[in-house]
């Protein structure tokens, strides 16, 4: 989800039988449901799986300040400009608390960037993809929050306590966003004129298919769910959250009067649940490995950003330093 | 001239000059040297976006044609627009950025501070709640001035260079035209030479302490915006910000 195919490196689940004393107190621990802390021995493969999540997590929330950004100076009343102001700075908000969880665990903020720039370490497909017009400010608080609150719910469960403790306050927050988002569409919608309602229906037409790949690939085809899940920094499976996703995303498309481009949804009275077409994996697979329209750019405007602040954050280290020797 | 006439201009002024710099605040987003400073930069401008709508709200109501403060932030042309000269030059670099931010939040703290006391109850109310942000704006705006003038070799000489160059447009803002004068007549303004001589109190103070040279007092200064002459810039921000509304005059958002 925002953190896609995050890999354990562990080849094969262990048994409590297989384990160290170390781990078999460790696992005991988690299957308890008590949070492990900072200071808490913990697997190493444990350790550095968190470490990608966070940080995949969190590079995911300032990656994502980049498609609103594109409408913020563009956005068209003061309502709505402090509005989307507002949510932008909430993420890069949740992007320190984040960093800052992460690093508790021995990780270092500026090393983690640089896995982001170098491409090492991997954010959210979904901030690859363009925002093409207002709607889209719309379609992303209500689908791709919407997307990211069903797994970060789960998340508040998770079993590493920093993590957790980010995860309920970034909760909070992000229910917000997405009540905004789907009333910026409602509002197009119940009031606006035709030219501003097509301009809806095709936001989410292109939105829904990557918001729906936005929890990863099947769960059969996920190596890694198995160990994460035993270890509960994950709670549930994709296929699981997705379908939970679009049960409650298609009633309040239906109040919307808006569709979505999959001809095979259906509520599916036996199973309780929305049935839907096939997701065309190659695309996901497409994006992640650099082709979607915006990786290089995405990319190459949060290296731009960090190399040419890099004077500034040396010109306030450097004051700093002068400062504490002039007091010492 | 009538007072309800000087008012409305004024308070044009005022609330032009906040959307128009918090608009230039925007562009930085998702570009800031820091994570953290993304956040400032953003509290800054949501704060500014802020006292703007309230400022232009009690000039719409003044001019009493039923237009809203979208209506005059989204609806009119350059020509119209009553914003400092200051709050229109580009980014440039963060220096750049953050000398044309210490030079007009000095100047926006005293005259919001002296503002508190207006004869108008309404702008003595606005002038108020924003003094408790803008006196944060000021606090951080100095602090990177001293960082930067401070720093390190390269970072003196950025931070020189901005204050030279956005220099000619810190005048305008400390010099009374008539609208000026006949509010400060009638109780609602105060006297621009105070709030001038504040002004240039707490930036030679500044200045000093960041080690960076303070430019002549008395150098040449640009003027016009408060008379809705602008610089070549502003034009090209408007179109921007103003995109929308205009492409669809009937959209409601």
């Amino acid at each position: 989800m925002y953190a896609q195919l995050v890999d354990t490196g562990v080849k094969r689940v262990k048994t409590l039988n297989e384990m160290s004393p170390e781990e078999r107190h460790f696992q005991e621990k988690i299957d308890a449901d008590i949070k492990i802390e900072a200071k808490n021995w913990m697997p190493e493969a444990y350790r550095r799986t968190l470490i990608r999540q966070m940080s995949q997590h969190a590079h995911s929330e300032i990656v994502g300040m980049l498609p609103e950004k594109n409408w913020l100076t563009r956005a068209p009343n003061l309502k709505r400009k402090l509005q989307l102001l507002a949510k932008i700075q909430d993420e890069a908000g949740h992007g320190l608390y984040l960093y800052s969880a992460m690093e508790t665990l021995g990780a270092n903020r500026d090393e983690e960037l640089e896995k982001l720039h170098s491409g090492e370490v991997k954010y959210s497909s979904i901030f690859n993809y363009p925002s093409r017009s207002w709607a889209d400010m719309g379609t992303i608080g209500w689908l791709v929050d919407g997307a990211a609150i069903v797994n970060q719910v789960v998340l508040q469960r998770t079993s590493y306590g920093p993590y957790s403790r980010a995860m309920i306050r970034i909760c909070k927050e992000e229910s917000f966003h997405q009540r905004q988002g789907y009333q910026i569409l409602l509002e197009m919608m119940r009031n606006g004129t035709d030219e501003q309602k097509a301009m809806v229906q095709d936001s989410i037409n292109r939105f829904w298919w990557p918001a729906l790949m936005m929890f990863g690939p099947h769960d059969t085809d996920s190596p890694n769910s198995a160990q994460s899940m035993q270890w509960k920094v994950k709670r549930m499976s994709n296929d699981d959250l997705r379908q939970r996703f679009i049960d409650q995303t298609i009633p309040q498309l239906e109040l919307l009067g808006c569709t979505v481009p999959d001809p095979d949804l259906k509520w599916n009275e036996a199973r309780g649940h929305y049935d839907f077409g096939a997701i065309d994996w190659s695309e996901f697979y497409s994006v992640l490995k650099g082709n979607g329209p915006c990786n290089k750019d995405r990319l190459k405007t949060r290296r731009n950003a960090y190399e040419n602040g890099a004077w500034v954050r040396e010109a306030a280290k450097a004051y700093a330093d002068k400062q504490k020797q002039a007091a010492a | 001239m009538t007072t309800q006439h000087a008012l409305t201009e004024y308070l044009l002024r005022l609330g032009d000059s906040d959307i128009i710099l918090a608009q230039r605040l925007c562009e930085w987003i998702g570009n800031a040297p820091a994570l953290e400073e993304e956040m400032a930069l953003g509290n800054v401008a949501l704060d500014l976006i802020g006292q703007a709508r309230s400022w232009l709200e009690y000039a719409a109501e003044l001019q009493g044609e039923g237009r809203s403060a979208d209506d005059l932030s989204f609806g009119r042309n350059e020509r119209e627009y009553r914003n400092l000269l200051i709050t229109e030059q580009a980014n440039g670099n963060y220096a750049d950025t953050l000398a044309r931010q210490y030079l007009f939040d000095a100047w926006h703290y005293y005259l919001l501070q002296a503002l508190c006391d207006s004869k108008d109850a309404r702008i003595a109310a606005i002038a108020a709640k924003a003094l408790k942000e803008v006196t944060y704006h000021l606090r951080r705006s100095s602090a990177w001035v001293k960082r930067l003038g401070d720093g390190t070799d390269e970072s003196h000489q950025k931070m020189q260079q901005a204050i030279d160059d956005i220099w000619t447009y810190s005048g305008e803002m400390l010099l009374a035209d008539d609208i000026d004068n006949l509010l400060f007549e009638a109780g609602i303004a105060p006297d621009s030479a105070a709030i001038k001589a504040q002004w240039q109190a707490h930036v030679s103070a500044t200045l000093e302490e960041a080690r960076l040279d303070c430019p002549p007092m008395d150098s040449y200064m640009q003027q016009g915006g408060k008379q809705g002459l602008h610089t070549e810039q502003l034009g090209f921000l408007l179109a921007e910000m103003q995109f929308l509304p205009r492409a669809y005059p009937d959209a409601v958002w």
